[in-house]
């Protein structure tokens, strides 16, 4: 277990471009955009569904031999529950205005159909060790969209990265605003990031032209 | 009468599920491309919605809210049992979904095959479950406004998906760059959508009091006030300053 068989490393590989969950397989959307206005809020989901996607997948997939099939969404939507009820308590504990920042948003990720998917497509049918490298895998690939859109949104939307000034003081007009650039406050609206995500689709569509539709 | 009328409209234009919070994407992304199953999807969405809410509602109301329990006997009345909420309305959203899909078959076969895998995936759209969450987060009052809440919200959605399915069934003959067409072009209609919904924001600017606090509009005024405070502060620093040479 110590070495990742090429077969496992395209496991965590895929999702993070040619698989990835957000962009092609159409996953997750839901939370990707609403709470990506901050770079800090993204940084936290992409790790709280890390840890959802990541142990639940391996718990799924311990018990997928004595899960009865008619019975096995409830199951594995009691599984998230559980584990997204600790994720949303650690972080009422310890990061309590982040929690306040991410409100409803972290008890969605039970329905983010990102974990159920993955439930279904591969912890019920596989190993646990590989069954954990997929969630990585895809939580990692998720992570990634979320801190892209995070970062942009965060940037020119405050002007801020993680809450720190990058760009200048706006107020004392020093760096960029000197020239007087403006922050553009619309990014940090709900409309800018599906236009941001659909531009992030373009980008991967255009430099893997296997991925384009056919209409 | 009339916080009904305001809840109602409220949930539909400005709290619109799709446009303001992004609830429900998956299914609106992945059921779009015909406007007849987006059709069938939506009424659906709604009927569960306007089911599921009030329930939890009463659920809240009753177990899990702090102190809920006290019509137990008053020493339960310390019990706060709001950490238990996911799971509990997760297990009646799952049941009544449940229920739908046994109903639909018996009366609607032709609705049912056409949904196909939609229609038990509803109950883990984020629409049903954030709907239910909302209605706790902004601690709607009666069981009427639940009602109201959980049938707007579900018409709001079914509004959202209409008019993009309709949209994309149109574009299918526009000539589309080949790296946007399908997925892209979908989430920047819909993200050009949204602004026109933005517009309804000005709407229900009446005198009466405050409504329930939204989680993202009023974190957003509150991140300009402390802005505002900020830029304030830093003037009567270098005022100050000033003033001292």
């Amino acid at each position: 277990m110590a070495i990742l068989t090429k077969k496992d490393t395209k496991l965590i590989l895929d999702p993070l471009a040619d698989n990835n969950p957000i962009t092609i397989q159409v996953l997750g959307i839901c939370s990707a955009l609403a709470i990506t206005a901050e770079l800090k809020a993204s940084i936290v989901m992409a790790l709280s569904v890390l840890f959802v996607l990541g142990l639940g997948n391996v718990v799924i997939s311990l018990m997928r031999n004595i899960i009865p099939s008619k019975i096995r969404i409830i199951v594995q939507l009691v599984v998230v529950a559980a584990l997204v009820i600790i994720v949303d308590q650690v972080l009422k504990a310890f990061a309590y205005e982040l929690s306040k920042t991410l409100a409803v948003f972290v008890g969605l990720i039970i329905t983010n159909c990102i974990i159920m998917g993955r439930f279904e497509a591969f912890a019920l049918g596989n190993g646990v060790w590989r069954s954990f490298l997929d969630g990585i895998g895809n939580a990692a690939g998720y992570g990634i969209i979320l801190i892209i859109v995070g970062f942009f949104r965060e940037l020119l939307g405050s002007g801020t990265l993680l809450g720190i000034p990058v760009l200048g003081n706006p107020i004392d007009k020093t760096g960029l605003y000197a020239i007087g650039y403006e922050n553009n406050g619309f990014m940090l609206l709900s409309p800018m990031a599906l236009i941001v995500v659909g531009i992030l689709i373009w980008v991967q569509r255009s430099r893997n032209k296997t991925l384009i539709e056919e209409n | 009468m009339l916080e009904h009328v305001e809840l109602f409209f409220k949930s539909i234009f400005i709290d619109n599920m799709v446009f303001a919070t992004f609830l429900g994407m998956c299914s609106y992304l992945a059921v779009s491309k015909k406007v007849a199953t987006a059709v069938g999807l939506g009424a659906a969405v709604i009927f569960v919605l306007a089911v599921t809410v009030p329930l939890n509602w009463l659920l809240d109301q009753y177990i899990l809210r702090d102190g809920a329990l006290a019509w137990l006997g008053p020493e339960y009345a310390d019990y706060n049992l709001s950490f238990l909420s996911f799971i509990l309305f997760i297990a009646t959203i799952a049941t009544m979904v449940q229920l739908v899909e046994i109903v639909v078959e018996k009366f609607s076969p032709a609705l049912y095959n056409s949904l196909g895998i939609f229609l038990p995936l509803i109950a883990v759209n984020c629409a049903i479950l954030g709907g239910s969450l909302f209605m706790q987060a902004r601690e709607i009052a009666t069981l009427g406004l639940a009602f109201n809440y959980g049938l707007s919200s579900g018409i709001g959605w079914f509004l959202a998906i209409l008019a993009i399915a309709a949209i994309r069934e149109k574009i299918r003959y526009s000539n589309v760059p080949p790296p946007l067409r399908g997925l892209g072009i979908t989430f920047i209609i819909t993200g050009l959508m949204a602004i026109g919904f933005m517009s309804f924001g000005g709407m229900l600017t009446g005198g009466d009091e405050a409504p329930a606090p939204e989680p993202t509009t009023a974190q957003k005024s509150e991140k300009e006030k402390t802005t505002l405070e900020k830029e304030e502060q830093e003037n009567a620093v270098s005022y100050n300053t000033i003033v001292k040479e």
